[in-house]
């Protein structure tokens, strides 16, 4: 049941796949438009390759679906991008300035700001300071400023009324000062995001935004997910739900193995062998909530199996 | 028994030179721990350094003022040193370099190589520093009465070092009070909860933790000028003992609380005080002499300390609600 899309997002989505209709369905593809463009990122754990990649762009103001197995490396890509990690080798650029090598905060200035697979909510600290933390440019995060409150006040005051904004878009206006330990796995996840919007970032890079969160709750996320690219803001996620990579992407990157084995619009990709083969398997289509599954003859061979095991 | 005399004795540890001293202490190790989350086991070191360089500047001949600011100089370098390898580390690596650097401070200080300078294992006498302090003073000398409690004005163990001692208490309360409450407080408060999290904010976690070790430091450094005023530098009594003895205060007072440290001190030492204070009038000397009730202290300091972080972790200000969530 996905709510009926307004007039600006079919705009902003066809927009976006208007611009993408030419680029070539290969790994590596050159966008029209690229905010980041990556070459020869590798990062080696011992002896194998946990990331390998050659050349990777991503279309400015598009949904951008990152996927592939586990251990394919796309959270180590996510870390050596964001300065969590330093690769082997490797060069990249974000909006036309070169970020290899820079470190974590300075990448977060520069307008990419990510969040993490294991929520980072900061447990200890309320839902609006946690929020004021995302926010830039506040003098009083100097240690000497932050002694003359005259000096930072009005830009704290201009922070929190944006910050009240966000909770209210995110639905978490109610629970501004809880603190955030208090809130559920899913409601944290709402946290880091809207407090990653606080510094209004040109990129987001979201690690696993759906895992832990109930279905409802994933409808309103692609709902904000989606109304991010609609102002503009270019969106790469990491995502093991293909029926949301499905809805909301303009364009889906697949890793293996640290490498990327495929590139193209949602559809495409997931009709590509070699994807099927790799990751997404010859059932994907099929529903494993199934009560098909459940048959006798399948419940006779799972009865038999841990007889054997035992 | 006495219990006037006791009573006395304890309302006067209340306002001591040392309880303030220790809570000065106390106060930049909240800066450290309580706000920051570092580990600093060696907040005596930086004390240590402060009163050495307060003293052997002033033995040098000069100015009390600028005396200070020597005490404030080698507690910067002191965290800067120690900082710089260890904060892109985990935690538990400024936690032991600390504690072996504030050894080797005493230890450095009380070898007689350094003799002409340190005064070695005998330390410097406190009144080869003592006058420019005192000097200070607008006070006429002689003594003074307040009640019971009768002190020398400027000289030693005066009002005049009490008067001085907890006005910088004060100040340093106001200094962490505005410090909380301010966005710098908040981005350290986050460095204390996740890292990563604030690093992904754009805060550069290696400068903000690196501010909170010099400036608590340097708090440490004025409270070793205060600790050694009315007394010698002793490398020996500022040594491991005394960190924990900080330690003890902070937990008690309550971590990341503006006046838990100072809460701390006074009931550190007071209690210290009523114990060993009856003990000597109850106890005969038969069955524990003098010096064993000055050691049964310090047992009971140890006990305290455990008893506290099993049932009231949050010590007596701190808020058990935010300590409750616990989500590491």
């Amino acid at each position: 049941m996905p709510t009926e899309p307004s007039p600006a997002a079919t705009d902003a989505r066809a927009a976006v796949a208007a611009a993408l209709r030419d680029v070539p369905h290969v790994p590596g593809a050159p966008k029209p438009d690229p905010v980041l463009i990556a070459d020869d990122v590798r990062r080696m754990f011992g002896g194998v390759n946990a990331v390998d990649v050659d050349h990777v762009e991503v279309q400015r103001g598009a949904i951008t679906a990152l996927i592939g197995p586990n251990g394919a490396g796309k959270t180590t890509f996510f870390n050596l991008l964001t300065g969590f990690d330093k690769p082997n080798s490797g060069k990249w650029t974000f909006d036309g300035r070169s970020l290899g090598g820079v470190a974590a905060a300075r990448v977060a200035r520069a307008g990419m700001v990510r969040t993490f697979q294991l929520t980072k909510a900061l447990n200890r600290m309320t839902v609006m300071e946690n929020m004021r933390l995302g926010a830039t440019a506040q003098p009083g995060e100097n240690l000497f400023a932050a002694l003359v409150p005259a000096v930072w006040r009005p830009r704290e005051k201009a922070i929190t009324e944006q910050a009240e904004e966000l909770l209210a878009r995110f639905k978490l206006d109610t629970k501004r000062d809880d603190f955030a330990g208090s809130l559920s796995g899913g409601q944290r996840k709402l946290l880091e995001m809207a407090r990653a919007l606080m510094a209004k970032p040109q990129m987001i890079m979201l690690d696993e935004p759906m895992a832990g969160v109930n279905p409802a709750l994933t409808q309103s996320l692609l709902g904000h997910i989606q109304a991010l690219r609609d102002d503009g803001t270019t969106v790469l996620f990491v995502e093991h739900d293909m029926h949301m990579v499905r809805h909301i992407s303009d364009w889906v990157i697949v890793m293996t193995e640290g490498r990327i084995v495929a590139e193209g619009p949602p559809d495409s990709v997931m009709n590509n062998p070699a994807v099927i083969d790799a990751y997404l398997g010859a059932h994907h289509d099929t529903d494993l909530g199934d009560d098909a599954l459940l048959d006798d003859a399948v419940l006779e061979q799972l009865r038999t199996e841990d007889e054997e095991a035992r | 028994m006495d219990w006037t005399r006791i009573l006395t004795n304890v309302a006067g540890e209340f306002f001591a030179p040392t309880t303030a001293a220790y809570a000065l202490a106390a106060i930049g190790l909240n800066i450290h721990f309580g706000l920051t989350g570092l580990l600093n086991m060696g907040q005596a070191g930086f004390m240590l350094l402060g009163a050495y360089g307060f003293a052997i500047a002033t033995i040098a001949g000069w100015p009390l003022w600028a005396a200070v600011l020597i005490a404030i100089a080698a507690a910067t370098i002191f965290a800067l040193i120690l900082g710089i390898p260890t904060l892109k580390l985990r935690g538990d690596y400024l936690a032991i370099v600390t504690i072996a650097a504030a050894e080797i401070v005493r230890l450095v200080g009380r070898s007689t190589a350094l003799t002409e300078l340190t005064g070695a294992s005998s330390g410097l006498r406190g009144n080869q520093y003592k006058d420019t302090f005192q000097d200070a003073s607008p006070f006429d000398d002689g003594t003074w009465a307040l009640g019971p409690f009768e002190y020398a004005v400027n000289a030693s163990n005066s009002w005049w070092i009490r008067i001085v001692g907890w006005l910088v208490v004060a100040l340093a309360c106001l200094l962490v009070w505005l410090l909380i409450r301010s966005p710098w407080g908040r981005v350290l408060k986050g460095i204390r909860e996740d890292e990563d999290a604030v690093r992904s904010l754009g805060k550069n976690v290696y400068s903000y933790k690196m501010q909170a070790l010099v400036l608590g430091g340097v708090i440490g450094s004025l409270a070793g000028i205060l600790y050694v005023l009315p007394r010698a530098v002793q490398p020996d009594s500022m040594g491991r003992s005394m960190t924990f003895f900080i330690w003890t205060i902070l937990l008690l007072g309550g971590a990341a609380t503006v006046f838990g440290p100072v809460l701390g001190s006074i009931i550190f030492w007071a209690v210290l005080a009523v114990v060993k204070l009856t003990l000597r009038d109850v106890v005969p000397t038969t069955i524990l002499r003098s010096e064993q009730i000055e050691q049964f202290g310090w047992i009971i300091v140890g006990v305290a300390l455990m008893v506290l972080i099993i049932f009231r972790p949050q010590g007596i200000l701190g808020d058990k609600k935010e300590l409750a969530i616990n989500a590491h």
